[in-house]
């Protein structure tokens, strides 16, 4: 096991960690992602049908739907929603949804911006671990 | 980095405007932190996406703010909701799902906003004017506003777009400001026939492979027809805002913000210059289709974003030939039509309202297939004319979809499996 330590900025500041769920290509949670059972439903996106639920989803950046902040929200509810997001790029809707619970429930899902290199340097089922500062920790097996 | 707050914003923070203003500035100011604004501004309207989806977390959220004595301060627009509010039933939707559906629109028509229910706005109530500062959800009519009127918004999700309405304030940044809207990449329409240019199909075809191509980027659009229609446009949006996060695009000629290459882009120079041609054009049609010529058709869904009159009286045309013809609607295959009151107003007033019911069409008001359980679990293969449906459908219906024009969706319809033109066209 090697640890690297990556430094980001907290966009919605918070703890966590699980293991990497990688993609390359950018996600709209509402018509992307179940908020009942945390598959990844976009049927064109190259991650349909894994589940995000307690994995760290590091993928670049969201699109689409304004109503993906709800499909957090309630993925966060349900219990279903990714442990941690890793994006390259702020997307005020995913960070909304985030928010929006973190005020109504007291609940949140960390998410850290990388840099380009830091982002890309992530490979799946990485156990990284998320904190409050942006710090990502990443371990590697083998 | 510390949000710079007026007097006011200070006092809805500390609750002197009552709770649920405080609680909506408390979010905005999050957000306004989270996108690096400096301080925050008023806009003059908001469009509300938050009503549209059904969920525990949303009806809870809109019932807290409503409870708490929200009201909006500006004048703000509904987002189609979960629900035909008036014929629910004959749809199928079960009572409990209503229930609460009628809970979450009373909750927000009782914070004082305008109950139009639609996901196309700008062809309703209240358009926006060019250069106002507004705070718009519902991803399709963000582009439409930023793009085809030349108002300003940001992308605002579910949720913020409530909190603005209540202020009247929101984070000074993005697109509200002009610097931020100069065009970034440079799309060519290469030896684009003028008749498929002028076709319904091709916008919806040219914004699934713009919103891919561009991402989050500011495309400027060179080539389009200077007449290019309204519901064009809209099927351009809805297609570019799904594939991709696409909130303003600038076509030369024809948006209000790019009467000339140089204006489009502020003088500056494109990161990125890309053709498009024919063959792009084919496989992004391609790509918007999973279901396979000749695969047995159950569901026909038109009106994503809702049917403006013309499209009804486009389709109400097309119908009265296939009757003329003896043709009638296939027995196992429904036509579903989405639209708003406000179309459907001008519809009762026509003369081809009776067409389309003789016909068998369905029509369905203020809500949307995705957040209304109106498709039945057999439904197995839809096809649409929209390419944001086509986009979505595969995942949140769970169904293969096919892609055409609404003539081929007519003519599908009729012979009860997709059949299509091997063209664009």
């Amino acid at each position: 096991m090697t640890e690297r330590i990556l430094v980001g900025r907290p966009v919605v500041a918070g703890s966590a960690e699980g293991t990497a769920l990688v993609s390359k290509e950018p996600l709209s949670f509402w018509g992307g992602c179940c908020p009942r059972t945390g598959e990844i439903i976009d049927r064109r996106h190259e991650r349909s049908g894994a589940n995000v639920t307690g994995r760290v989803f590091v993928f670049p950046q969201g699109k689409g739907s304004s109503t993906s902040s709800a499909t957090l929200m309630e993925s966060i509810k349900t219990g279903v929603a990714p442990a941690a997001i890793i994006n390259l790029k702020v997307d005020p809707i995913l960070a909304l949804g985030s928010i929006v619970s973190d005020e109504l429930y007291h609940k949140a899902v960390p998410i850290v911006i990388l840099a380009e290199k830091d982002f890309y340097s992530i490979k799946e089922d990485d156990h990284l671990t998320v904190e409050p500062d942006g710090t990502v920790k990443v371990n590697t097996k083998s | 980095m510390l949000v710079k707050l007026s007097t006011r914003d200070e006092q809805l923070l500390d609750g002197q405007h009552g709770e649920a203003a405080r609680m909506a500035m408390r979010i905005l100011v999050r957000m306004a932190e989270v996108q690096d604004a400096d301080e925050m501004m008023d806009v003059s309207q908001a469009h509300i996406d938050g009503c549209g989806l059904l969920s525990e977390t949303g009806l809870e959220f809109a019932e807290t703010l409503a409870a708490k004595g929200g009201k909006v301060s500006i004048p703000t627009t509904l987002n189609m909701g979960p629900l035909d509010l008036q014929n629910w039933r004959k749809f199928g939707v079960n009572e409990d799902f209503a229930a609460k559906a009628i809970r979450q629109a009373k909750a927000y028509t009782d914070m004082g906003c305008i109950p139009t229910w639609t996901c196309a706005p700008y062809q309703s109530y209240l358009t926006p004017r060019f250069g106002q500062q507004i705070a718009w959800g519902e991803s399709n009519a963000i582009c439409y506003a930023n793009s085809v009127l030349g108002a300003r918004t940001n992308r605002y999700g579910d949720f913020i777009d409530i909190c603005a309405a209540i202020t009247g304030r929101v984070p000074k940044c993005g697109l509200h400001l002009k610097q931020n809207r100069k065009g970034q990449i440079l799309l060519r329409l290469v030896d684009i026939d003028s008749a498929i240019m002028h076709s319904n199909a091709f916008y919806a075809v040219l914004g699934h492979l713009i919103g891919s191509l561009a991402e989050d980027q500011i495309p400027v659009i060179e080539g389009l027809p200077v007449d290019v229609s309204g519901d064009q446009l809209k099927a351009l949006c809805a297609a570019a805002a799904s594939s991709g996060s696409v909130a303003l695009f600038h076509a030369i000629g024809v948006t209000p913000e790019a009467n000339t290459l140089e204006e489009a882009f502020q003088d500056k120079k494109p990161e990125r210059i890309i053709d498009i041609n024919l063959s792009d054009l084919q496989k992004s049609r391609a790509d918007l289709s999973t279901a396979r010529e000749g695969d047995k058709l159950d569901l026909v869904v038109l009106g994503c974003p809702h049917f403006s009159f013309d499209e009804f009286r486009e389709l109400a045309w097309l119908l009265r030939a296939k009757t003329e013809n003896g043709k009638t609607l296939h027995p196992d295959v429904q036509l579903v039509v989405i639209s708003s009151q406000t179309s459907y107003a001008l519809l009762q007033r026509s003369d081809f309202l009776d067409v389309l019911t003789d016909f068998g069409v369905k029509i369905t008001l203020d809500t949307c297939i995705f957040h209304t359980p109106m498709v039945s679990p057999e439904t197995k293969v839809i096809m649409t004319n929209s390419g944001k449906c086509a986009y979505y459908a595969p995942g949140q219906l769970a169904v293969q979809v096919a892609f055409g024009s609404m003539a081929e969706c007519v003519d599908s319809a009729v012979k009860g499996c997709v059949c299509r033109e091997e063209a664009l066209g």
